[in-house]
């Protein structure tokens, strides 16, 4: 089995795996970003979402909400969003992050740099979200950017608006496996898995999750035994 | 590539192309080339060409998007936007299709098919494919490329 396939495994590890948790941790480092390595042939695993089953739990009841998804618009998402009777909304976060930065570290500290990134990617009208779907698009930023980001989707939600994002915890590595999530049903994703990209930019430990997510009413996450947090906040 | 709409019976705008100003059309209807401005096609389908870059306001039965579009798409039966299509607008429509590597920004409203209605009121009789220039400095413009 392929080095990124035993990395897929032991990233996502089935139903069953996680605990509720909400205790910080320590710090760690800020490793620099190599180029995204597109283009690996897709492999596909399907795991049980304590996190997604949360965040549409809480809309559980309701229709008529403004849902965005940061991953890019799927078939799967799609359908299963706008079934709920849902308005769902695309961003591809990562392409346009990857378009205004590129391999750029420094230019993500940038203010005018940031700005014209969130006017491509998260140019929205204030409380205009009941749902954001953020995934793991939120980890591959420094943390100038990403507090940006942070502040401006805290803008657009409405309030007692959830936002559900993933991150992988103490990896070290220099690069990871990214991924499209599909959504299966209420607890079930199935995430495929289309190359590498440059590692998370910084660590997602407890305490910096708290930090960047501080402005938040409340924050919760899911910890896998896998150490991947799956954060729900709520505005 | 030769989108099955740009067969016989429908009306086409090939890629050297550029149209600026308004489109309605009582027939299927092929861009592959510019247009900007809107496109209404009653009753019929639209397809943006691989080369097609469109900067309107769509309105149409049926959409397969392989090309670029910028703007609000309002396709009453379905959309169907394809692998290496771009997409930025809000969509409208009672069924959408997507492929992987299209890239999508905007909303989606599901709406229900509407049973078709016989019109109490004639409609407006648009010449089938034809371009409306529009106010200040709009018109046909030159071919591209």
């Amino acid at each position: 089995m392929s080095l990124l396939s035993n990395r897929l495994k032991g990233f996502w590890r089935g139903p069953g795996s996680s605990v509720e948790a909400a205790s910080p941790a320590n710090g760690g480092g800020v490793p620099q970003r190599p180029a995204p390595r597109p283009g690996r042939k897709e492999e596909l695993e399907v795991r049980q979402s304590r996190g997604l089953e949360q965040f549409f739990g809480s809309f559980r009841g309701q229709a008529g909400l403004s849902i965005l998804d940061l991953g890019g618009a799927s078939q799967e998402n799609i359908n299963f969003i706008t079934s709920l009777g849902h308005k769902f909304y695309s961003e591809d976060f990562l392409r346009i992050f990857q378009e205004t930065f590129g391999d750029d570290v420094a230019d993500q500290s940038n203010p005018g740099r940031i700005d014209y990134f969130l006017r491509q990617s998260l140019e929205y009208t204030d409380e205009q979200f009941d749902g954001v779907l953020a995934w793991d698009v939120l980890e591959y930023m420094e943390p100038a950017l990403l507090s940006a980001t942070a502040d401006r989707l805290l803008r657009v939600m409405k309030p007692q608006g959830y936002l559900l994002a993933f991150f992988r915890s103490d990896d070290r590595e220099k690069t990871a496996p990214y991924y499209i999530f599909r959504i299966q049903d209420l607890r079930t994703l199935q995430i495929s898995q289309h190359g590498e990209r440059a590692l998370p930019s910084q660590l997602f430990n407890n305490r910096r999750l708290e930090k960047l997510f501080q402005k938040f009413q409340t924050f919760k996450f899911f910890l896998t035994r896998d150490r991947l947090r799956e954060v729900i906040v709520r505005k | 590539m030769e989108p099955e709409s740009s067969r016989g019976g429908s009306a086409s705008i090939g890629k050297a192309v550029k149209i600026v100003g308004q489109i309605f059309s009582r027939e299927d209807l092929f861009v592959d080339g510019d247009v900007e401005g809107t496109i209404e096609l009653v009753d019929h389908k639209l397809t943006i060409g691989p080369n097609g870059k469109v900067h309107a306001g769509v309105k149409a039965r049926e959409v397969v998007a392989l090309g670029v579009i910028q703007g609000n798409v309002d396709a009453s039966e379905r959309i169907d936007i394809r692998k290496d299509a771009k997409l930025v607008g809000d969509i409208k429509t009672a069924r959408i299709v997507i492929e992987d590597g299209a890239y999508f920004k905007g909303s989606i409203d599901i709406v229900k098919s509407e049973p078709k209605v016989t019109p109490s009121q004639p409609r407006p009789q648009p010449a089938a494919a034809v371009a409306t220039p529009v106010a200040a400095g709009a018109g046909v413009s030159d071919a591209k490329h």
